[in-house]
């Protein structure tokens, strides 16, 4: 694709949101189907507990219930939920949508009732007895790893589904004998609830004549779901579509392929009606995968000058009950990422995947880097403080050099590119550091909490080269579709949900082709109009599915010049295409056609030995993943009675590469920020010892609100990928992964006088308040 | 039992035979057919259910359709006004005051209370005055920029 110009780069606002701001979108709880019915499902209140018995009979006579369905009826009839192994002996334990032997977390599913309408089947639930006997609930992850007090499933040693290694243990071991300063620290990455504002739903329709299932479900992998459900549920794949609808968010939760999917799949086709569900709030809390949940107990190796020799990692991954979809392979991530944006020569990761009486853990927003970024930025800031180091200066000096790119880390990855400097520059130059610095310290001797942080990170994304993904393919799919009167279509196998696609893709096209913005629309999300695609997660949607436009516009230019030649009677190296209209080279003020009459050409009275039609469908495989990075800085005050905190400044500086709509963009950063800002300050999932969930509501569990987020300030630098032809990263992740060690870091610059040196997250105004008056 | 109820939705009046416990919200959206409401939690923490009952914000994930009998309701259907835009719609969407969309509903309505109560709010009064509603996707900076930029170009604006 050619130089950036025209629409491309410009702040077209999107195309989404007419609908989205009048009402007249359609999310998934809002189909309506003839005879619907609805399902309750019944969830299991113990953490652990064998199921001694479950009499659905009252149930099953309430007047107005369909079905009752519990494991049993779906024995021999549905199979395992999927999961990808990863690791060594990985151990992926039998998983069923709906269980009959045992309950392994709280809000597992031990029975549905599918009836008329909502209320009757949660009424009818309330009637269903589950006998259990309670047995000891495996909570803490440490004591888990060692088989304590019980295992989650018989024939998981010390319930740790695998142990994953990266980079080299002995060279690392050397790094650290020669060390002249070593600086350890447990961090604790808590769980965090995804809590999109759309729960999950879905509503499962079954079409009797022609043996089909359509499911339209709240998702981020509609083509994944499609197989997923025509392999448990033995129906052909091309017998199944599904239909991401209008989707509120989804930050990785949506990429899985969920139990209550299959159920009201299979409920759908038993019964011949409709089935619809839409969860609620609490049961999204309980049932919905969690993110993070990892303890890294982190050592890092330096010279008294600041120059990091190496690093060494031992985490434990809190892998839950089940491996969902991508569970086993969350924590390689952090492996992966574990020397952050330096240039560190030795380098060890090592993590146990511990199974726990708790729902699964997956991706999140972030997906395991995350942990990465947070545990390294911290140390580095620990690191600068024991050697009295300028938290700038020790990133400075160990940064990977510009020139070092492609460069390869001890951990397995080749960084695409980057300039880690330019972005430190601009951060620190937004920022005002040199007397933003001076304030920190006036206010400080003054007895006031300020503090500054920082965090220079880069992440992985763009997801990815398909030899490098743990799902066997990162590859993506887009069909570029002119209609006979010159209006074009865009068939994406990417699944945005809030991201923005449909308004830069459509730049894209009008850009390449001259043509009026409005004459584009994007399509996705839909399994019966969309070539099979992997959907948007992993920072990938522009990516790899931009990429994948961008190919099938190359293949749709080539074929319209070619007619365009013929219809000018010239050779088509003679032919020149500029806004929208082909002329023949040099000869000035001569004929000329439009894009538009080369397309109707393209199906009206084609030329002989031209193919009719004008589109093209293109598959991008990316050579490697992309490798966005940045600076963040805040300051902030931490109120001495209270621990109430308040951000004197926020500064974002993140390279992302080329940009296709900057206003999108800073969308994605602003999202990001906050939910990892969030992290930092305020969102914890909480199990009581018993395994029971203590944050099961959002009363209980804090997602921010608008008082409780700062005002961001955002820069940056453009540092193009050499890995896609629009030279793009991918910008969904890099606000998340970059602010919570920003934060966490300010906050402990803002208590540096109080010598304490790390608290776990969330660093809520009580834990402040006590660390400040060490009580 | 089910009880009949009188009510004016979008300036439309609706008679309607409803059970005691059903919600608001569910009546707006399962009887009426107005899914621009929407539901994003059990306990009013939210706010994606925010419509205006007689010009007050309310949840309607914590109203019984029956307390709404012989009310006035304004939902996110009823804002626009002969296919022009309110303001606060425009500034929503000029300023990228949304990505998924869920909360934006209810944010938009909340947003609408703030404005008639005070036309011309401060960043910080306008955070303050949509505390009750959740947005997961944009951080609120655009959806504060939003409201201002609703603000400046409000007609109702004294």
């Amino acid at each position: 694709m050619g130089a950036i110009s025209g629409m491309v780069g410009a702040r077209i606002k999107r195309r989404e949101d007419p609908r989205l701001i009048t009402g007249n979108a359609s999310y998934t709880d809002d189909f309506k189907f003839v005879n619907m019915s609805y399902a309750h499902f019944l969830r299991s209140d113990y953490a652990h507990a064998r199921i001694k018995n479950i009499d659905t009979s009252a149930a099953k006579k309430h007047p107005g219930v369909l079905a009752v369905l519990t494991g049993e009826d779906l024995k021999g009839k549905a199979g395992e939920m999927v999961a990808v192994p990863f690791g060594a002996n990985c151990i992926i334990p039998p998983h069923s949508a709906i269980t009959s032997d045992k309950v392994r977390y709280v809000g597992e599913i031990v029975a549905v009732v599918i009836a008329d309408d909502r209320a009757t089947a949660r009424d009818a639930s309330e009637l269903i007895n589950v006998e259990y006997e309670e047995l000891p609930a495996v909570v803490d992850v440490e004591e888990a790893a060692k088989g304590l007090p019980v295992l989650v499933h018989d024939g998981i040693p010390n319930n740790i589904g695998a142990t994953l290694e990266f980079g080299d243990a002995a060279k690392t071991k050397e790094a650290f004998a020669n060390a002249e300063v070593i600086v350890e620290q447990r961090f604790n990455n808590q769980r965090l609830a995804p809590s999109p504002m759309e729960g999950r739903g879905c509503v499962a329709v079954w079409q009797k004549g022609e043996d089909a299932l359509t499911l339209y479900t709240s998702t981020q992998i509609p083509h994944y779901t499609r197989t997923f459900l025509a392999l448990t549920l033995s129906i052909p794949e091309h017998q199944v579509r599904v239909v991401a609808p209008e989707v509120g968010g989804g930050f990785g939760a949506k990429l899985n392929y969920y139990p209550e999917e299959l159920v009201c799949a299979y409920a759908a086709r038993k019964l011949g009606r409709p089935v619809k569900w839409s969860e609620t709030r609490s049961e999204s809390l309980a049932s919905m995968i969690h993110g993070r949940g990892q303890i890294d107990y982190v050592r890092i190796a330096a010279n008294k000058d600041g120059t990091i020799l190496g690093i060494d990692i031992t985490a434990y991954q809190d892998i839950g009950a089940y491996y969902q979809v991508l569970t086993a392979c969350i924590s390689a991530l952090t492996g992966l990422m574990a020397t952050g944006a330096y240039d560190i020569p030795a380098a060890y990761f090592k993590v146990y995947n511990v199974l726990t009486n708790k729902v699964s853990t997956d991706a999140y927003r972030g997906a395991g880097r995350p942990e990465a970024t947070y545990f390294i930025e911290r140390i580095v800031n620990l690191l600068a403080n024991e050697i009295g180091m300028d938290q700038a200066e020790i990133r400075r000096k160990n940064f990977i050099a510009k020139d070092k790119f492609p460069f390869a880390t001890p951990v397995g990855l080749t960084y695409d590119s980057g300039d880690y400097d330019i972005a430190l520059d601009k951060a620190l130059e937004m920022f005002d550091y040199a007397n933003m610095q001076k304030m920190a310290a006036d206010a400080r001797a003054q007895g006031r909490y300020v503090g500054i942080g920082m965090s220079s990170y880069s992440e992985v994304c763009g997801m990815g080269p398909s030899k490098g993904m743990f799902t066997g393919g990162g590859w993506e799919s887009a069909t570029l579709r002119f209609e006979k009167t010159g209006k074009a279509t865009v068939f994406s196998g990417a699944s945005p949900h809030g991201q923005g696609q449909e308004t830069s893709f459509a730049q894209m096209v009008a850009t390449e082709f001259g043509l009026d913005y409005n004459d584009v629309i994007v399509k996705h999300g839909d399994t019966s109009n969309t070539s099979y695609g992997l959907g948007t997660y992993g920072s990938r949607g522009t990516a790899v599915g931009g990429a994948a436009l961008s190919l099938a516009i190359e293949t749709v230019k080539e074929k319209a010049n070619k007619i365009a030649a013929s219809m000018l009677e010239a050779s088509e190296e003679d032919v020149v295409f500029d806004a929208g209209k082909y002329t023949v080279k040099g000869a000035a003020g001569g004929k000329s056609v439009t894009i538009q009459e080369v397309v109707f050409r393209a199906y009206v009275n084609p030329f002989d030995g031209i193919e009719p039609g004008l589109e093209s469908t293109r598959f991008f495989e990316p050579g490697n993943f992309t490798f966005p990075f940045g600076t963040h800085i805040c300051a902030i005050e931490v109120e001495a009675d209270t621990g109430e905190v308040k951000f004197l400044k926020y500064v974002a500086v993140d390279d992302v590469g080329n940009q296709i709509n900057p206003m999108l963009v800073e969308g994605q950063v602003h999202g990001g920020l906050a939910q990892g800002i969030a992290q930092a300050l305020y969102e914890e999932i909480v199990y009581d010892s018993d395994g029971q969930l203590v944050t099961g509501t959002l009363m209980d569990y804090t997602v921010p609100n608008a008082v409780e987020l700062p005002h961001f300030e955002l820069g940056s630098t453009c540092t193009p990928s050499p890995v896609n032809p629009m030279g793009v990263k991918g910008v969904g992740e890099a606000g998340t992964i970059a602010s919570t060690p920003c934060v966490v870091n300010a906050l402990m610059d803002a208590l540096i006088n109080t010598g304490v040196k790390d608290i776990d997250m969330p660093l809520r105004p009580e834990k402040l308040w006590r660390v400040i008056h060490g009580k | 039992m089910k009880r009949t109820i009188t009510l004016t939705v979008n300036g439309t009046t609706y008679t309607r035979d409803v059970e005691p416990r059903t919600l608001l919200v569910h009546f707006l959206r399962e009887e009426l057919a107005l899914t621009g409401t929407h539901i994003g939690c059990d306990t009013s923490q939210c706010g994606a259910c925010t419509v205006l009952l007689n010009g007050n914000s309310i949840k309607s994930c914590t109203a019984f359709a029956v307390q709404a009998d012989g009310g006035e309701i304004t939902t996110i259907e009823g804002l626009a006004e002969d296919g022009k835009l309110h303001p606060l719609q425009e500034g929503f969407w000029e300023e990228h005051g949304l990505q998924c969309g869920y909360c934006t509903p209810g944010m938009i309505l909340s947003s609408e209370q703030l404005l008639q109560r005070n036309p011309d709010p401060s960043e910080e009064e306008i955070r303050k005055g949509i505390e009750g509603n959740l947005c997961r996707c944009t951080g609120y900076q655009n959806i504060v920029k939003a409201v201002q930029h609703a603000a400046k170009n409000s007609t109702a604006k004294a």
